[in-house]
């Protein structure tokens, strides 16, 4: 065989391989077409279009802020609740959304035709983003309503934002392998990201958890990230270190261990989709 | 000598199927099993993707056992078999859509697969976003579908609705833009698995058109197909699988024949008893070979007269349901093709069709055939809609030539037809013509 041509060797795929990232790159076209396409199909023939990835987030608030902020009386850190809870659900609800949609995001165009597998979790995630986005601009006009001066720190977003990203994915990886086989991810998960809503601070300020649980808190990287997101742009409390650093190293490893699982599990899709 | 362009090394590939269900015939049973079920059920599913390395499972099939074979730079195989004998697992190993278990294979270049054309494809979006979608999905880059992306429209014939949501579409705009995109993917290796069953005459030779080109273009050409005629004309070589195994490669015309003739009996009646209808609007049932006493024959003098009758069964009713057959020499490959909209097509292609069993009869025209073997294959489709069914099997039935001239003559005779013409004297004189007497002339 001569060798100006690509050679695919097809074999049996063994053990532990990570993420195949010159094969991505040569993808990365399908990439875009395929976020695009859940950008625009997603919204396609609704009166409100995107204005649905602000309802979301705001009817939420709304409702938070009458039940928790003043019902319960939940403390908000001296702003007010409205915004208190909006910042976090802006983060929140792009983390449930893209768990979700991870889910459903191995279809069965993998029993029709090879492409990187990794490439419908990755762009179901993605799609989301513009969501975020879109709900970050809305937080912005909500800071300005209510008067909120944010910090220097606004530029440590970015990474919290990257942070924010990872561990959507690291979870969307493993759930949509998961779901592939079992079925019960997806019903499970309906309400399991309304249970988990909970072990974050969304509703209520990390300040509530007592001091020694405070480690085994941070574990769930979303922490770092809503009280991060939470002392940048509404100046809470003093940046909370201990939960990101303990975030940013979960989160790493909730990453790697999906791409491996990911792609260990990867060769049987098509078979038992 | 030539470079090779896909070498495939013993390659196997088995499945699990789902494993049996306990049955319980006491109560307590049943509510132990109730508790008992998440755990049964999570070993059932985990057992999906895991196998004993002894291979003593007897819920494992072997689609694949130990395929090896090679094909040269710009050949075009062909791959035949009966359903189920390992066709599609063998194409999907190759398209990489699954991993083989053992073995090895190696392509050189981009492999396109047309296995599903329209892949991706959604209905909200417009013809030219699915255009790039498709394209993507198939491997293209943005920039070559840019640079085709008139091209594919225009093969495709559908330029005026190319802004339209293809959820607008009919099925046939539908399976053409999809076939358009995946005609011009040019890649190195093509695998095809008969996608030619749909869109209407006119489209059909488009696209054969573009598979010749594919083919002439020093392309790798993997064709599947039941269609022993489209083989026959488009493969120099070919392959036989049966149950999993290659039973023979090497030129098309022994491979064909060896798949027609030496493994099969000769078969005057054939039946599908299967339940499984789903998703089917018909369903050819049975189909049958009459001699003139009206009994069951897979033997014929070509002296006499044989009748073909088929059997199908209207599973959801509807409109415009055709049922077609096509008689196949195994000498002379696709004889003729005959279709039962073929007398009075304006009334019949709107004619209602309720649930139930219908069955028809045809006269062959015997008269015309050559000796040999032949057999018949069955479809039923809507007409530039859909394919409603593909008849199983095959009908083999063997023309027998008792008293023809060449056999008193001791000659052969060489053609796809018979004819008998009376050869009429002209005389010099006067160039009249003294009639042939027919009288005479007893042969059909």
């Amino acid at each position: 065989m001569n060798s100006d041509q690509k050679l695919t060797i097809i074999k049996p795929k063994s053990g532990w391989q990570l993420i195949e990232w010159k094969e991505l790159k040569e993808y990365r076209d399908m990439f875009f077409f395929l976020v695009w396409r859940d950008i625009k199909v997603r919204y396609a023939q609704s009166v409100l279009g995107v204005g649905w990835a602000v309802i979301q987030p705001v009817f939420s608030m709304i409702v938070f802020t009458i039940v928790f902020g003043n019902l319960a009386k939940i403390e908000s850190d001296g702003v007010p609740y409205a915004i208190f809870s909006f910042t976090a659900l802006v983060p929140w609800t792009f983390f449930a959304n893209s768990l979700t949609a991870s889910t459903t995001s191995l279809n069965n165009m993998i029993t029709k035709i090879y492409f990187p597998r990794l490439i419908l979790p990755i762009s179901s995630i993605l799609s989301k983003s513009v969501d975020f986005a879109i709900s970050m601009v809305v937080l912005f006009g909500l800071m300005i309503w209510f008067q909120v001066v944010p910090t220097l720190w606004i530029f440590f977003l970015p990474y919290l934002i990257l942070i924010l990203m990872i561990t959507s994915l690291g979870f969307g990886m493993w759930l949509s392998a998961l779901t592939v086989q079992y079925r019960d991810i997806r019903y499970g998960l309906q309400f399991g990201v309304q249970l988990l809503m909970y072990a974050a601070p969304v509703v209520y300020p990390a300040s509530l958890v007592p001091e020694q649980y405070r480690l085994l808190y941070a574990l769930n990287p979303m922490v770092g990230v809503i009280e991060g997101f939470r002392s940048a742009l509404l100046a809470t409390n003093p940046m909370p270190w201990d939960f990101i650093i303990t975030g940013t190293i979960s989160t790493v490893i909730i990453a790697l261990t999906g791409a491996l699982y990911f792609k260990r599990r990867e060769k049987y899709f098509a078979d038992v989709i | 000598m030539r470079t090779k362009s896909i070498i495939v090394e013993e390659i196997s590939k088995r499945y699990r199927i789902g494993l049996q269900e306990e049955e319980h015939d006491s109560l307590a049973g049943t509510v132990a099993s109730w508790i008992k079920y998440p755990l049964s059920n999570f070993r059932r599913l985990r057992s999906l993707s895991k196998f004993n390395e002894n291979g003593t499972d007897q819920d494992i099939i072997w689609a694949l056992r130990d395929i090896s074979f090679e094909v040269n730079e710009g050949d075009v195989l062909g791959i035949v078999g009966r359903n189920g004998a390992g066709k599609s697992t063998l194409l999907k190993i190759l398209s990489r859509i699954t991993d083989p278990t053992s073995g090895r294979v190696m392509i050189k270049g981009r492999v396109s697969s047309l296995l599903e054309v329209g892949t991706g494809f959604h209905p909200e979006l417009t013809g030219r976003d699915n255009v790039y979608l498709n394209g993507t999905i198939i491997g293209m880059s943005k920039k070559e579908i840019d640079r085709k992306f008139d091209e594919i429209v225009n093969f495709s014939g559908i330029e005026k609705f190319i802004d339209t949501p293809i959820k607008r579409y009919s099925t046939g705009m539908n399976v053409r833009l999809a076939f358009a995109v995946a005609a011009h993917i040019e890649p190195e290796v093509l695998i095809i698995d008969e996608v030619l069953a749909v869109g209407d005459i006119d489209f059909q030779r488009k696209c054969i058109g573009k598979m010749d080109e594919v083919g002439k273009s020093g392309r790798t050409v993997l064709f599947v197909s039941h269609n022993m005629s489209a083989v026959l004309s488009l493969c120099k070589s070919a392959l036989l699988l049966e149950d999993g195994r290659c039973t023979a490669i090497g030129p098309t015309e022994q491979v064909v024949k060896k798949y027609l003739g030496e493994n099969k009996k000769l078969m005057g009646e054939v039946e599908d008893k299967s339940s499984d209808t789903e998703g089917k609007k018909l369903k050819i049932r049975k189909a049958r070979l009459l001699d003139e006493h009206g009994s069951v024959c897979s033997e014929f003098n070509l002296k006499n007269k044989i009748s073909l009758e088929v059997t199908f069964e209207v599973i959801v009713p509807g409109r415009g349901y055709n049922v077609d057959f096509k008689v196949i020499s195994l000498n002379y490959g696709n004889v003729f093709q005959s279709n039962y909209m073929d007398v009075n097509v304006d009334e019949k292609r709107y004619q209602y069709w309720e649930k139930g069993v219908y069955t028809y009869r045809i006269d062959l025209p015997v008269g015309i055939m050559r000796d040999g073997d032949h057999y018949i294959q069955i479809v039923s489709a809507v007409p530039m809609v859909e394919m409603l069914d593909v008849f199983d099997h095959e009908l083999y039935f063997r023309c027998i030539d008792v008293d023809s001239p060449e056999v008193k003559l001791m000659q052969g005779r060489s053609g796809p037809i018979y004819q008998f013409l009376p050869w009429n004297k002209v005389n010099h004189s006067d160039n009249k013509i003294s009639q042939f007497d027919d009288t005479q002339y007893s042969y059909p």
